[in-house]
C-alpha cells in the first residue's frame, strides 16, 4: 500500500505532460504523408515513369503530386510553428546542427525537402510555369527529359522521404521520459505509415488505372507491415519494464484503447485491407473508401500515439 | 565551496534575469523610499530592509528585499535569535500580503443590513469621525465598558491604548481562551509560571521529545521547527502521540495513534509507569515538589491496563514509552501543545502534561523547559488609565476561578445576555472572529446585539463583513509596530519598519489609534508626534540607539543563564512556592487536585470526531487570499481513513460535504483518502471555506471547521473552549 | 571542475514548501508554476507507516536528455558547475526538452521559452547557496561540488544511505536522497 501526494502543478506536466496539442500530430502526419509521396514518386522516377497527360495529376512522379507534398510539408511545418511558444525566435533552429537532437535533424531534413520537391516539380513542368518563364522551356524539358537526372532526382527523393519519414517517429521516441514512445520501431512505422497514406492517395487520386491497382496493391504491403509492426511495438513494450507495459496498457484496456482499437487499427488499416483486398482480386470496385480510411487512420495514429505517449510516464515514485 | 569562475558578468546577468519579470519601474521610487525608510542600498536598485515578520505571531525577524522600488523577497535576519536567518514558507511568502488583489483599499461604510457586505467607501476622517460619533453615545447611554475591543498580534498594541484611555477594562484575545490559554493555566497552577509564546521548550536540546497532538512541521512556528529537525537530526527520541499520523508521527520512533480525547489516561498511565517503576526524578521532586504522596497515591490506579481499553495503546507501549523517556531524564520534554482548547478538561490535562514533566525533572533543565529572559525597555509614560468601576465583563463572579486572562466567549456572551451589563461596541483587530470563536452563529447573533462593530485588518475577512465600519490597515511590510521586546532564549528587540509604501488608503494601526484618540478628545494620551519619535523614546529608555535598530532590525542582549544547571535560582511562584502535585487551590475551588480522566463522550453512529489543525502555508483564515500562499494551498481537504471511504465509495480527490451533529453542511471538500487518520476521526486544516465575498480568490475553496464547531465544552477551570468535540457525516456530492 | 549537486535530508524534512515559497520569490516564478515541489510518499498500513518526503527540482543529470534533445542548444549544460540551464533567446518553445524529461522538471514560460531549476546560479556565482537551500528552517538540504570528496555533500553521500530518483531511466541525476 502506498500513497503519493505530490505540490507539484505547472500546468504543462501536472499531473500529467501535455506539452503538445492536435498541432505536432497534424505535423508528424502531413511530414509522414510527404515523405510517402517522395518515395512513391522518387521509387517512379527511378523507373522512368512519367505523367502520361499534358496537365497536372496526381499520378505518381508527376507534378501534381510534388506539389501536394510541397503543400503538405508546408501545412505542417506551419502545424509546428503555431506549436512553438517562443515563435519569435525560430530562426535559431537554423544556426545551429546539433547532432543528438532529432528535431535539429529534422529541421536540416525539411529543408532539404523543399528542393527535392520542387525538382520534382520542374521534371513535369506544369503549364502555367511554362507560360510564366518561357525563356527557360527549352532548359527544363531538356533536363526533364535526361534520365541520368530523373534517376538521381528519384534517388534523392526516396533517401530524402525516408529519412523525413523515420526522423517522425524518432522524433518521439528519442524523448525516453515517456516510455510509451521509447521504441525503435517508432521511425520505421510512421515511415510506414506515411507510405501506406501516400500510395492510399495515388491509389485513389492517380488518372491511371494501372497505377491505381498496384498503389492499391503496395498500400495493402503497407498496411500490413504497419500492423506487424503496430504489434511488435506493444509487445517490445510489454515485455519491457513495468513503466513501459503500463504505458501500452494505455492502448490495451486504458484510457486510449476504443480510439486505437476502433480507429486506427479497425477502421484505418483492417477495413481497408479488407475492401482492397476485395478491390485488387476483383471483387469489388475501386472506391475512395479505402483511400480515405487509410488517410483518416494515420492521422488518428499520430494522434493517438502522441496524446498517449505524453499521458505515459516513468513511475512517480 | 569552491568560488565561481568562468561565468562572465553579462552571462551571468542574462542567466539573473531569465524568469525573472523585473518590474520596470524607474529608479526614482525606490530612491525616495530609500531616504524615507531604513535599510541600505547593497548594490544598484537593490535595497534592503530589517523588519519582523506578522504572518503568524511569532514576530521572526526578517530582511526585506525591493528591487527598483518594487518589493522582491523577504529572508530571514541571520541576526534575529527566533528565525536564525531563515524564515518559515509563510514568512518567504509575506511578499504575496503587500501584492493580494483582495487588500481592503480605503475605508468602508455599511450602507444595507449587517452582513450583506454592501459598502460606501469613505475618506479616514469621515469613518473615523463615525465611529467615534458613535462611541461617544455608547458611553454616554452605557459607560465606557460597553465597549470591547478583540485583539490579536502586536500590532493591536496602539489600538489597546487608546481603547483603555476611552475607559473599557475589555480587552480580549482568542489567543487565550480557543488557543494557549488551558495550557498556560495548567502549567501556572503546576509551576506558578507559564509556558508563553514563544514557548519556553527547549526542543533543540531534548533527547527525547514527546509531542501530544502537536503536529510541529505542519504547525509552522518557525524556531520550534528549526529545533526539531535538530532534534531529530540529532537522533532524539520521538514519542508522537496523535489519532493522525501527522508529519511529526513520520518522524518518530513512538507513534502511538491515541483514541481522541483519551490523552489524559495516557497520561496517568505514564505518570503511573514512572511511580511504580520508580524511574521519576526522586531528586528533583523531593526538592522542589509539593504534595507528592497524595498525588502518588491518586494515580496508583491508573495502570497502563487501565488505560489501554481507553487509549487503544498497548500497556506494553505505554511502558517502554515512559522508561524511554526516563532514560533520557531531564533532557525529555513533554511538549505543551499550543492550541490547547479540545475537549474542555484542557487546563486539567495541560496540568497532566506539566506534572509528567515535573516527574521528570524537565522543567527548568536543557533540553526541557528554560527560564526565558528578557531585556528591560520600559513602557511610555503615558497619563493613568481611567479606572472602571465594573470591572470587566466576561467572566462575572469569576465563574472560571483560573482564568488570568480576558475570555473572548465571555465578551460574547454578555453582549447576547446583557450580563452582567451591556456590550454595546466591539472593535475588531487583526482576528476574524467567525473562524476563530465556536459557533458562528453565536457570534452573528451577538453582533446584532451591538451598535457598533468596527473592524480593522488588512483584507475583508468575514468578521469585516458583519461590519459597520471597516478600516484597511497597512500590511506589516508598510508600517511601524510596537517594539518586539521579547522573551526568548537570550534578550533581544526588535523593530517592525516600512519596507514600501501602502499600494492605496491603507493606514497604519498607531496613525488609526492616534487619530481616533483625537476624535475622542484623548490627544493627551499620545503626547509623541510621530511613532519614530514613541519608538526612539522607548528605546532610549533602555540605552539603545533607534538609528542602530533601524539598520540592523535586531538588537540583542547580553546572554544569560537559562537553566537551573547554569545557575537560574529555582522559583516556583505556586501558593506553597514549589511544585505542586497536588494542588490544593484547585481543591478549594472544587476542581481535582490530581488530574482526573472522564470519558470523552462519542458522537452519534455513524459518525466522526472533527479534528482541525494547521498547514505550513497558512495562518488562521487570514492567508488564503496571498497569491503565493493561495498558490502553495488553494484549499483543504478532508482526511477520511482509506477503508472508511472505500466503504463510501470514495476515491482521493471526491467531493464531499460534511454534515455536524446540528444539521450545519460545509461547502464541498475533497476527500484525502489515506492510511495516515484513525477510522473514528477526520481531520480538516483551518482556515479555509471563506464565505466573505471580499475574499475573492479564496471564496468558497475548501470547507470550514470553524462553521461545523457548533458545540464547544467550556473549561470549567479558565474558560476555554474545547472545540474537539464535533461529529460529521459524510454526505456525498458537490 | 566543479559537479555541482544536492543532498537533501529526508529525516529532517518536513515538507513544509519553504523551498518552493523561496525560489518562487527569488527567481520570479510566475503564477501557476513551479521550479521545485515536495513529494509525500507514504508506504505501509496504518498505523505501522513510512512517509518519505522529498523536495523535488531538476537533477542537473549528468546525461541530461533535454540537453540532447534541445535542437537549438538552448538547453545546455553549463560550463561552471556542469549545471543544466536553459538559455531563453535561444529556446523557440518546441517543448521537446519538457517532454524528454522525466521528472516533470520544466515548464514553459508565460513568456514562451524552457524553465527551470537553476540551481539559482546567479547566487551561487556570487557564493551564496540556492535559494531553497538558504531558506530550509529544518537545514534539511546540503549543496555543494559532488567531485570534491571534502565537500559537505560528498562526506554526506559517503556516510549516509541514499536514493536518487528514476536511477533506471539513464540520466544520472545529481540529487540525492539520504534515508
Amino acid at each position: 500500500m502506498s500513497e503519493l501526494y505530490s505540490t507539484a502543478h505547472s500546468a504543462i506536466t501536472d499531473p500529467s505532460l501535455h506539452a503538445w496539442g492536435p498541432e505536432i500530430p497534424v505535423y508528424l502526419f502531413l511530414g509522414g504523408f510527404t515523405a510517402g509521396i517522395m518515395v512513391l514518386s522518387g521509387w517512379a522516377l527511378w523507373q522512368g515513369r512519367r505523367n502520361q497527360r499534358a496537365h497536372a495529376t496526381f499520378s505518381l512522379a508527376s507534378s501534381g503530386l510534388f506539389t501536394l507534398g510541397l503543400g503538405a510539408i508546408s501545412l505542417g511545418m506551419l502545424a509546428l510553428f503555431l506549436d512553438l511558444s517562443h515563435k519569435a525566435y525560430v530562426w535559431r533552429l537554423y544556426l545551429t546542427m546539433k547532432p543528438w537532437s532529432p528535431m535539429s535533424w529534422g529541421a536540416w531534413i525539411l529543408l532539404l525537402v523543399y528542393p527535392v520537391l520542387l525538382a520534382g516539380v520542374l521534371l513535369d513542368p506544369p503549364r502555367w510555369l511554362l507560360r510564366f518563364a518561357p525563356a527557360l522551356d527549352a532548359l527544363w524539358r531538356r533536363l526533364a527529359d535526361d534520365g541520368r537526372v530523373r534517376r538521381s532526382t528519384g534517388f534523392v527523393s526516396i533517401t530524402t522521404g525516408v529519412a523525413l519519414g523515420i526522423y517522425t517517429g524518432i522524433l518521439l521516441s528519442a524523448l525516453g521520459a515517456r516510455p510509451l514512445w521509447s521504441s525503435a520501431l517508432l521511425g520505421p512505422l510512421f515511415l510506414v505509415s506515411g507510405l501506406s497514406t501516400s500510395a492510399a492517395f495515388a491509389h485513389w487520386a492517380s488518372p491511371e488505372p494501372a497505377e491505381r491497382e498496384q498503389m492499391a496493391w503496395l498500400d495493402n504491403l503497407f498496411l500490413t507491415i504497419e500492423l506487424g509492426l503496430l504489434g511488435s511495438l506493444l509487445i517490445g513494450l510489454l515485455s519491457s519494464t513495468e513503466a513501459h507495459a503500463e504505458a501500452a496498457r494505455l492502448l490495451l484496456g486504458g484510457p486510449y484503447t476504443a480510439v486505437f482499437w476502433v480507429g486506427v487499427v479497425g477502421l484505418g488499416i483492417l477495413l481497408p485491407l479488407v475492401i482492397q483486398s476485395l478491390a485488387v482480386t476483383g471483387r469489388v470496385a475501386h472506391t475512395p473508401i479505402a483511400p480515405v480510411l487509410v488517410i483518416l487512420g494515420g492521422l488518428a495514429l499520430r494522434f493517438v500515439i502522441v496524446y498517449a505517449g505524453q499521458y505515459s510516464h516513468w513511475p512517480r515514485v | 565551496m569552491t568560488t565561481i569562475g568562468g561565468l562572465s558578468r553579462r552571462r551571468f546577468l542574462k542567466i539573473a534575469g531569465a524568469g525573472a519579470g523585473v518590474a520596470a519601474v524607474g529608479g526614482s521610487v525606490g530612491e525616495l523610499l530609500w531616504k524615507a525608510h531604513g535599510g541600505r542600498e547593497t548594490e544598484r536598485g537593490l535595497r534592503q530592509v530589517p523588519t519582523f515578520c506578522d504572518i503568524c505571531f511569532w514576530k521572526c525577524g526578517a530582511i526585506a528585499s525591493v528591487r527598483d522600488g518594487v518589493l522582491w523577497k523577504i529572508e530571514g535576519n541571520p541576526d534575529d535569535p527566533l528565525s536564525r536567518g531563515r524564515l518559515c514558507p509563510r514568512g518567504t511568502g509575506g511578499v504575496g500580503a503587500h501584492f493580494d488583489s483582495d487588500r481592503l483599499r480605503a475605508p468602508l461604510m455599511r450602507r444595507s443590513v449587517r452582513g450583506q457586505e454592501q459598502w460606501t467607501e469613505v475618506t479616514w476622517d469621515e469613518a473615523l469621525g463615525a465611529v467615534a460619533g458613535k462611541m461617544q453615545k455608547i458611553k454616554a447611554e452605557h459607560g465606557p465598558e460597553a465597549i470591547a475591543l478583540f485583539s490579536h498580534g502586536i500590532g493591536g498594541t496602539f489600538l489597546k491604548h487608546t481603547l483603555k484611555a476611552f475607559g473599557t477594562p475589555n480587552v480580549t484575545a482568542p489567543s487565550f481562551a480557543q488557543c494557549r490559554g488551558p495550557r498556560d493555566v495548567g502549567f501556572n497552577l503546576t509551576f506558578g509560571e507559564e509556558v508563553g509564546s514563544p514557548e519556553r521548550t527547549d526542543i533543540r536540546n531534548a533527547r527525547c521529545l514527546v509531542l501530544i497532538g502537536s503536529h510541529l512541521g505542519e504547525n509552522m512556528h518557525n524556531t520550534q521547527v528549526q529545533e526539531f529537525a535538530a532534534a531529530v537530526g540529532a537522533g532524539a527520541s520521538i514519542i508522537v502521540v496523535d489519532p493522525r499520523f501527522s508529519i511529526a508521527a513520520s518522524k518518530a520512533r513512538f507513534y502511538l495513534p491515541i483514541k481522541p480525547g483519551t490523552d489524559i489516561a495516557l497520561l496517568l498511565a505514564w505518570m503511573n509507569t514512572l511511580v511504580t517503576e520508580e524511574l521519576y526524578d526522586k531528586d528533583y521532586v523531593q526538592r522542589f515538589g509539593f504534595g507528592f504522596e497524595a498525588f502518588a497515591a491518586e494515580i496508583t490506579p491508573f495502570t497502563p491496563e487501565w488505560a489501554y481499553p481507553e487509549t487503544g495503546i498497548e500497556p506494553e507501549v505505554i511502558r517502554e514509552t515512559a522508561r524511554e523517556m526516563a532514560r533520557q531524564r531531564p533532557a525529555t520534554l513533554v511538549h505543551p501543545g499550543r492550541h490547547a482548547t479540545w475537549y474542555g478538561d484542557d487546563a486539567q490535562r495541560s496540568r497532566a502534561i506539566a506534572l509528567l514533566n515535573a516527574l521528570l525533572g524537565s522543567w527548568g533543565r536543557k533540553g526541557g523547559f528554560y527560564a526565558p529572559v528578557s531585556m528591560d525597555v520600559p513602557a511610555y509614560p503615558y497619563p493613568p488609565y481611567p479606572k472602571s468601576t465594573r470591572g470587566k465583563a466576561d467572566n462575572p463572579g469569576k465563574r472560571y476561578p483560573f482564568a488570568n486572562e480576558t475570555i473572548t466567549t465571555g465578551i460574547r456572551e454578555a453582549t447576547l445576555t446583557g450580563k452582567p451589563y451591556p456590550i454595546k461596541g466591539w472593535f475588531v483587530y487583526g482576528s476574524n472572529l467567525i473562524h476563530a470563536l465556536p459557533n458562528e452563529q453565536e457570534t452573528i447573533r451577538a453582533i446584532q446585539n451591538l451598535d457598533l462593530l468596527v473592524v480593522v485588518d488588512v483584507i475583508g475577512s468575514e468578521i469585516a463583513g458583519w461590519a459597520d465600519i471597516v478600516l484597511p490597515e497597512a500590511t506589516y511590510l508598510e508600517r511601524y509596530d510596537e517594539i518586539n521586546v521579547e522573551t526568548f532564549r537570550e534578550p533581544f528587540v526588535a523593530l517592525r519598519q516600512p519596507v514600501v509604501e501602502p499600494p492605496a488608503d491603507q493606514k497604519p494601526n498607531w496613525w488609526i489609534a492616534r487619530e481616533l484618540a483625537g476624535k475622542l478628545g484623548l490627544e493627551a494620551y499620545f503626547p509623541w508626534k510621530d511613532i519614530e519619535e514613541y519608538l526612539a523614546h522607548r528605546l532610549e529608555g533602555a540605552g539603545l540607539s533607534f538609528e542602530e535598530l533601524k539598520k540592523k532590525g535586531i538588537l540583542r542582549g547580553e546572554k544569560k543563564p537559562i537553566y537551573f544547571e547554569e545557575g537560574v535560582e529555582p522559583t516556583f511562584p505556586t501558593p506553597s512556592g514549589k511544585i505542586e502535585f497536588y494542588s490544593t487551590q484547585l481543591r478549594e475551588a472544587g476542581f481535582d487536585p490530581v488530574p482526573k480522566y472522564r470519558r470523552p463522550p462519542q458522537g452519534p453512529a455513524g459518525s466522526f470526531r472533527l479534528l482541525f489543525g494547521r498547514a505550513p502555508v497558512h495562518s488562521f483564515s487570514r492567508t488564503q487570499t496571498n497569491p503565493i500562499l493561495h498558490e502553495m494551498m488553494a484549499e483543504n481537504e478532508v482526511w477520511v481513513n482509506v477503508n472508511v471511504a472505500t466503504r463510501y465509495g470514495l476515491k482521493n480527490g471526491d467531493l464531499v460535504r460534511l454534515k455536524n451533529q446540528d444539521g450545519v453542511v460545509s461547502n464541498p471538500v475533497k476527500v484525502r483518502a489515506t492510511q495516515a487518520i484513525r477510522a473514528d476521526c477526520v481531520y480538516i486544516v483551518h482556515g479555509f471555506g471563506h464565505t466573505s465575498k471580499m475574499l475573492r480568490r479564496a471564496l468558497g475553496r475548501g470547507a470550514s471547521d470553524a462553521g461545523l464547531v457548533t458545540r464547544y465544552e467550556v473549561d470549567p477551570l479558565m474558560g476555554g473552549t474545547g472545540m474537539n468535540v464535533n461529529f460529521v457525516t459524510l454526505e456525498a456530492g458537490a | 571542475m566543479a559537479r555541482l549537486g544536492m543532498a537533501i535530508d529526508t529525516r529532517k524534512c518536513v515538507g513544509c514548501m519553504d523551498c518552493v515559497v523561496a525560489c518562487k520569490t527569488e527567481n520570479d516564478v510566475p503564477e501557476g508554476f513551479n521550479r521545485d515541489w515536495i513529494r509525500y510518499e507514504y508506504q505501509g498500513e496504518w498505523p505501522t507507516l513510512r512517509l518519505e518526503i522529498r523536495s523535488e527540482r531538476c537533477n542537473h543529470c549528468d546525461e541530461p536528455p533535454c540537453v540532447s534533445c534541445c535542437p537549438t542548444g538552448a538547453s545546455h549544460v553549463h560550463p561552471f558547475g556542469a549545471v543544466v540551464l536553459v538559455d531563453k533567446d535561444e529556446c523557440i518553445g518546441c517543448k521537446a526538452c519538457v517532454a524528454s524529461c522525466p521528472y516533470d522538471a520544466r515548464f514553459i514560460h508565460p513568456d514562451g521559452y524552457a524553465d527551470k531549476c537553476t540551481f539559482c546560479i546567479h547566487r551561487v556565482e556570487q557564493g551564496l547557496q540556492p535559494a531553497c537551500v538558504a531558506v530550509c528552517p529544518t537545514r534539511c538540504m546540503y549543496f555543494g561540488d559532488l567531485d570534491d570528496a571534502h565537500s559537505e555533500v560528498s562526506r554526506l553521500l559517503a556516510s549516509r544511505k541514499h536514493h536518487s530518483l528514476l536511477p533506471g531511466a539513464g540520466t544520472e541525476p545529481r540529487i540525492f536522497y539520504l534515508e
